[in-house]
């Protein structure tokens, strides 16, 4: 189980590390959000794997850490704080550049429609 | 008490005196001469102590951990040096007042010259190493600040520059080799120090520690090779050169050497650092002052000469030689402050320093003329003044030195050279300005004498060369008995302050000084010649030239750094985050620890695997961004169920809400961004960044195995047990939210409504037209808003509300709480936006979303407050039990306040976002004018 478990989380952080290293705002954006998904996966297995122990008093005979749990469950709001204000940055990015590069560009393109590049490639 | 006070009192004056600017300059000057005045009087008591050979000391804690106190020490030698800052200040204050034009900002100058004298007697008082170094730095900036009084000067503030680097990159060698003493000795404080002197020079770190205090002490005081920021911090006003450049702040360097004797000196390394540093400095200086056509750039140089010969004879380590060492700093500030002010004077009445157009000024200004030529014969060495009396010391010295060989000779030779240099140059000031025919084209003609009280500061100083020089015995042999004493550490050798000793070697090396200077000076134009084919060093356009090439090379090792790529710093910060990680995680490699894995059910196997693939896909196919997102959020789905699967339930729940809001947002954008990401970084570039990716991920699933087999404590035991009895709720990821890490919690949702308001901010003058397509050729809906949803996402708006009350209520007993309450009210009304549109929702929501986030933060902020009213800490909370009808025995804990803060900040913000996103489109923005119209 931990194994499948630290496998997801790699998976998870290889896809959001290569997106965080695209050039366009909306993949770096997606990257980013995959990568919070295994932090958050990550902290909440610093309390460990448990089966059926979910910690409310008189639940169950033992109960799993409720620290981790409480630490990641303001991370997740926190990152959809920290999400929306990059999409917003992006999208004023976008308004003023006219292009969605992420090093803010004035001169790069707004990339073409995938009509126009298959037209152009014939 | 008083040696504290003495220190302090001119930084106070420094605050206080531009105070008096309105009552005049008069006003002003007589109060920036009362702290002086007064310290003065604090002193005097101290001197029956200081005459047995005893020490004052004053010490307060400050920082007892690192060594550092405020620990004030006065012996003979801080005496001498105090009084020579408070009486030349005193002097000079007199002076300025003459000097400074009624227009010029005479605040600014009399509250700089006041906290470099506080600075100044900082440094000789204190009792501290380290708080010797923060007032040694405070010198250097404020006489950074003095040399570019006049700022719009371009030399001085070039000038100033370039003595605030060399004095600054002194003080930082010095504070190295200040830590290095108290880490040998283990205290800072002066007494150990000094008695410690055995153990540091025996330590194998002396050589480190005494070449940078050296260096600390060379640089300021203007000693080979660094020597050439001292004439160009003549673009000060005179009497600023006079004080800091001549008398005190130069000294300060000599002043530490002088200091630290008994630690540091007497060893082979000392010796051959410190005295050849002076000889060449002493050489160098006088020849070079030989040639300046520029008043105070001879005694700028002359100054730098006589700074070598004190260096020069503090090295030797001989205890005679430190003695004419200690004798050599009164005579050299009286005689050189005098003839400082004395140049001032000229500079003022005939509007030039350059000595080849001031000549015949005997006729014009004779009082100033004789005081002058008194001083300029001190500094030359005349029998009967003071300078006679410490450069024979000076020579019979040079002869005393054990030297092998030839090299004997070096010394007496060096010293007879500088001393024929010096009578030379001497002899053209006096010569050249009050003699040598007529004044040639003065820019202020006929010059006259100036302000009788103008020169009044220069009788003094003269009239202490004349007394020094005639009866050293009575005027300053106690004075300097005390801080010789001081300097050796108690043992003073025997010595005689009288006018002649006798015919011997010493008086004849004078004779030769004195005539061969002479002489020199009648045939100096051969010696201009010859000088004038030398091709001199020019320090400042060396320095200038470094400085240049140091921005040079910062700014293109900067603009290789960051090129404004944020790619390239996203590589550099993960490539930095590997490579740190690499070692540790190599020594282990696939560990799985002593609780070893657990079995795994099918159904995890199978969402685990969806994950995965999911979570590669969204790479593989991002180009494609609405497919991307679509399966980004099959992989929030699944995390969500990972939540739920390993019994958290809170997360669980959180996180599908979460999940929902971020997938609207990202499509929301979507909306407006191009829908198709072009193929842009080359073949190797994805490889590498695909390498770079791999490594991360393997890094992370190494890590996260080892941690989950390792067996582990936590505190949670704590919070398991207090939850109920504590806490009052059976949900304890809900209690530690709103109660044992309540703070934590007020913080995050703070974070949330700045990250709101700042999306609002961000977008509100923003307009954004969306493409008319998807990008993939097909056109967007012409049905905005959907009969079907319309039509059942207005009924389920009640029913979600109900819900979201449910889950709240229920929070801190069984999951749910503030966060998730709120996430799904948002969810709600976000899907009547979606349904029905910004115009039909806006009209129907009566508050603003502000508003709301505001009330939020104020419910959690009087939850937490309320308990201070009842004298708990911040945030305690308490609860209780009501029956209500119907619904029976209901639990109100305080702590549901604070969790209705939250909920409302999370929907405020949540909202906030969102629907200015949004707003940005033309069609809302039609209507949002017509609503302002």
């Amino acid at each position: 189980m931990e194994l499948l478990f630290a496998i997801a989380i790699g998976a998870l952080t290889t896809s959001g590390v290569y997106l965080l290293l695209r050039a366009r705002t909306f993949p770096v954006v997606m990257g980013l959000t995959l990568l919070s998904y295994g932090v958050n996966l990550f902290l909440f297995a610093s309390g460990r794997l448990a089966t059926g122990q979910q910690p409310v008093i008189g639940t169950t005979a033992s109960y799993s850490d409720p620290l981790p749990q409480a630490l990641v469950l303001t991370a997740i709001v926190i990152g959809f704080a920290m999400t929306a204000f990059l999409v917003v940055l992006s999208l004023r990015n976008l308004a003023d550049n006219e292009n969605d590069h992420v090093d803010g560009r004035r001169e790069a393109t707004t990339p073409p429609s995938k009509i126009e590049q298959e037209v152009s490639s014939k | 008490m008083s040696l504290p006070l003495v220190v302090l009192l001119p930084f106070l004056g420094a605050i206080a005196a531009p105070l008096f600017a309105q009552g005049g300059r008069t006003a002003i000057a007589i109060a920036s001469s009362v702290p002086a005045l007064i310290a003065l009087a604090a002193l005097f008591p101290h001197w029956s102590v200081l005459s047995a050979g005893g020490t004052v000391l004053h010490t307060y804690e400050w920082l007892p951990v690192l060594g550092l106190s405020f620990s004030f020490r006065l012996d003979g030698l801080a005496l001498l040096f105090a009084l020579l800052i408070l009486v030349i200040g005193l002097l000079v204050i007199i002076y300025s007042h003459y000097y400074l034009k009624a227009s010029e900002n005479v605040a600014k100058f009399y509250s700089l010259l006041l906290c470099f004298k506080g600075s100044m007697l900082g440094i000789v008082l204190s009792g501290n190493l380290l708080l010797m170094l923060i007032f040694w730095e405070i010198t250097s900036l404020t006489s950074f600040l003095l040399i570019s009084f006049w700022t719009h000067k371009q030399d001085a503030r070039r000038g100033a520059r370039m003595a605030l680097a060399i004095t600054g990159g002194g003080g930082l060698a010095l504070l190295g080799g200040i830590l290095l003493i108290g880490n040998i000795v283990g205290s800072f404080e002066l007494d150990d120090v000094l008695a410690a002197g055995d153990q540091i020079k025996a330590h194998a770190l002396y050589p480190v520690a005494l070449t940078l205090v050296l260096l600390g002490a060379f640089t300021k005081s203007a000693q080979f090779p660094f020597h050439f920021w001292l004439p160009h911090a003549m673009q000060a006003p005179t009497p600023i050169s006079a004080y800091l450049h001549s008398a005190t702040m130069v000294k300060a360097g000599i002043f530490l050497m002088a200091r630290l004797y008994p630690a540091l000196a007497g060893t082979e390394q000392w010796f051959y650092m410190v005295s050849f540093t002076g000889m060449a400095t002493l050489l160098l200086g006088a020849y070079i002052a030989m040639f300046k056509h520029d008043l105070k750039g001879l005694l700028a140089y002359s100054t730098v000469s006589h700074l070598g010969l004190i260096t020069l004879l503090l090295g030797m380590g001989t205890q005679l030689a430190a003695v004419a060492a200690i004798f050599h700093v009164i005579n050299h500030a009286t005689f050189k402050a005098s003839l400082f002010m004395a140049a001032g004077i000229i500079d003022h009445e005939t509007g030039t320093r350059d000595m080849r157009r001031i000549n015949g000024l005997w006729r014009y200004m004779p009082h100033t003329a004789t005081l002058a030529m008194v001083a300029a014969s001190s500094m030359a060495g005349v029998p009967l003044l003071n300078g006679f009396l410490s450069k024979e010391m000076f020579f019979a010295e040079s002869l005393q030195l054990n030297l092998p060989g030839l090299w004997a000779w070096v010394p007496p030779i060096v010293a007879t050279l500088a001393g024929i240099f010096a009578v030379a140059y001497s002899a053209r000031f006096v010569h050249d300005v009050f003699f040598n025919g007529k004044p040639v084209d003065l820019p202020k003609f006929p010059p006259h004498e100036p302000p009788r009280y103008m020169k009044f500061p220069v009788e003094i100083l003269v009239f202490a060369c004349i007394m020094v020089g005639v009866f050293p015995t009575v005027s300053v042999g106690p004075l300097l008995y005390s801080a010789a004493s001081a300097t050796l550490g108690g043992e003073v050798p025997d010595y005689q302050l009288a006018i002649l000793h006798g015919f011997n070697l010493p008086l004849l090396m004078s004779f030769l000084a004195f005539f061969g200077g002479l002489l020199m000076y009648t045939q100096r134009q051969r010696f201009f010649d010859f000088h004038a084919q030398l091709k001199e060093v020019d320090g400042k356009a060396v320095f200038e030239f470094a400085v240049s090439k140091i921005e040079d090379m910062a700014r293109s090792f900067t603009g290789w750094l960051e090129n404004g790529s944020l790619q390239r710093y996203a590589t550099l910060l993960i490539v930095s985050v590997i490579a740190v990680a690499v070692m540790p995680l190599a020594e282990h490699g696939f560990y799985i620890g002593e609780n070893g894995l657990s079995p795994v059910d099918w159904p995890t196997a199978i969402a685990a695997g969806v994950l995965v693939i999911a979570a590669l896909a969204t790479a593989l196919w991002h180009r494609e961004r609405f497919y991307a997102l679509v399966l980004l959020s099959v992989v929030g789905l699944i995390v969500a169920l990972a939540f739920a699967r390993f019994s958290a339930p809170d997360l669980a729940m959180t996180q599908l809400s979460v999940e929902v809001v971020t997938i609207v947002l990202l499509m929301l954008a979507l909306y407006y961004m191009p829908s198709w990401t072009p193929m842009e970084s080359s073949r190797s570039r994805r490889v590498r960044d695909v390498l770079i990716a791999l490594a991360a991920g393997a890094g992370m699933t190494l890590i996260t195995l080892a941690m989950l087999t390792q067996p582990f404590s936590s505190i949670s035991d704590f919070f398991l047990e207090n939850s109920k009895p504590g806490g009052g709720g059976t949900n304890v990821v809900n209690v530690i939210l709103v109660d044992f890490r309540g703070f934590d919690t007020l913080g995050e949702i703070t974070v949330l409504a700045i990250a709101a308001l700042g999306i609002y901010a961000m977008l509100k003058n923003t307009a954004l037209t969306p493409p008319p397509g998807d990008g993939l050729g097909h056109a967007w809906t012409r049905d905005h808003y959907p009969l079907m949803l319309r039509q059942i996402a207005r009924p389920m708006l009640p029913l979600a509300l109900m819900v979201s009350a449910y889950i709240f209520l229920r929070g801190h007993n069984l999951p749910g709480g503030g966060f998730i309450a709120g996430l799904i009210t948002s969810v709600a009304l976000i899907l009547q936006y979606i349904a029905s549109g910004m115009v039909w929702t806006e009209d129907r929501i009566p508050f603003r979303y502000h508003n709301v986030i505001g009330l939020g933060l104020l419910f959690a902020t009087i939850a937490g407050a309320g308990s201070l009213a009842f004298g708990y800490p911040f945030l305690t909370t308490t609860f209780g039990y009501i029956t209500w009808p119907v619904v029976g025995k209901f639990e109100v804990a305080s702590a549901l306040v604070f969790d209705l803060g939250v909920y409302l900040a999370v929907i405020g913000a949540t909202l906030l976002a969102l629907v200015s996103i949004g707003r940005l489109s033309p069609h809302s923005a039609i209507k949002s004018k017509m609503e302002g119209a």
